[in-house]
């Protein structure tokens, strides 16, 4: 199996803001992420197929096609964009890294045509990223 | 589909690769210019992955304000400026190679209360990253 991987990058403004907290609650929860006016970022977007190649051509996915899902299903509904106000899929969500990776993951799982969907990585910063990949739900997780 | 998400830091600290049960030569041999008896220095960059369910209400699998702090005060208040071999007490008797600062930091953060420990990756240097998984430490 090989694995091939795509990255393009966008920007986005959000915010975040639970309308069930107090203002408060949000302030303390969220901090600076909870100005109402929001703030951006450059998100860099990493997609990762994984499959055997087609003896044919020699590639488990055409980048070329790749590319233009991703333009389709990513970059014209969240580049240059307010992720909280403009993006359905994220209507009553708090747009933050995890639930955007997840986001982005539904929409381009049912569009790839040849190999398999393997990780979605989603930085919103150099030294953050959500990781969303195939395998078990996260229930087996603790929360405290 | 599972999720995990993944926060990145720094540290700069020195170390000197020597092992006290072989000989001098044999260290030299081993660790090349790692055995320097002065030691030399790297700029750390730390990354930390949990994974857990997403708060519906935050849309978080943690916070940051949670996952920081315990980062600052369990590591990086440690190792960040200093001699790993002189002054983490765990590298006293273990070499400070970074498979086992990898180990010894997981160990420090498993604990982490707010979401699943699962994967300490260390790059050295740009050219050189080591990590260490959960299932290691099941």
């Amino acid at each position: 199996m090989i694995r091939i991987t795509r990255k393009v990058e966008f920007s986005a403004s959000h915010f975040y803001n639970n309308p069930n907290f107090s203002p408060e609650e949000n302030r303390r929860i969220f901090g600076k992420c909870n100005n109402p006016h929001g703030h951006g970022h450059n998100y860099t977007l990493e997609v990762t197929i994984a499959g055997e190649p087609d003896p044919a051509t020699g590639m488990v996915l055409d980048l070329k096609e790749l590319k233009d899902i991703l333009q389709r299903e990513v970059m014209d509904r969240m580049d240059h964009r307010h992720l909280n106000y403009e993006v359905p899929e994220l209507a009553g969500k708090i747009p933050t890294c995890e639930n955007i990776a997840a986001v982005i993951w539904q929409l381009l799982e049912p569009k790839i045509t040849r190999g398999e969907l393997d990780r979605v990585r989603l930085y919103e910063s150099p030294n953050l990223f959500a990781d969303c990949t195939a395998g078990s739900t996260n229930g087996a997780g603790k929360r405290a | 589909m599972k999720l995990s998400l993944t926060r990145r830091y720094d540290f700069a600290a020195s170390h000197r690769l020597h092992a006290p049960q072989l000989s001098d030569a044999e260290n030299r041999r081993i660790y090349g210019k790692c055995n320097n008896p002065y030691g030399h220095g790297h700029n750390y960059a730390l990354e930390v992955t949990v994974t857990g369910p997403v708060d519906p209400a935050t849309g978080m699998i943690t916070n940051l304000g949670d996952l920081d702090p315990f980062v600052e005060r369990a590591v990086l208040e440690g190792f960040d400026q200093k001699n790993l071999n002189e002054e983490v007490a765990e590298f006293k008797t273990l070499v400070p190679t970074t498979e086992n600062v990898c180990r010894e930091i997981f160990r420090r953060l498993q604990n982490f209360p707010a979401a699943k420990l699962e994967r300490v990756r260390i790059e050295e240097t740009s050219k050189n990253s080591f990590e260490v998984g959960a299932e290691e430490f099941a």
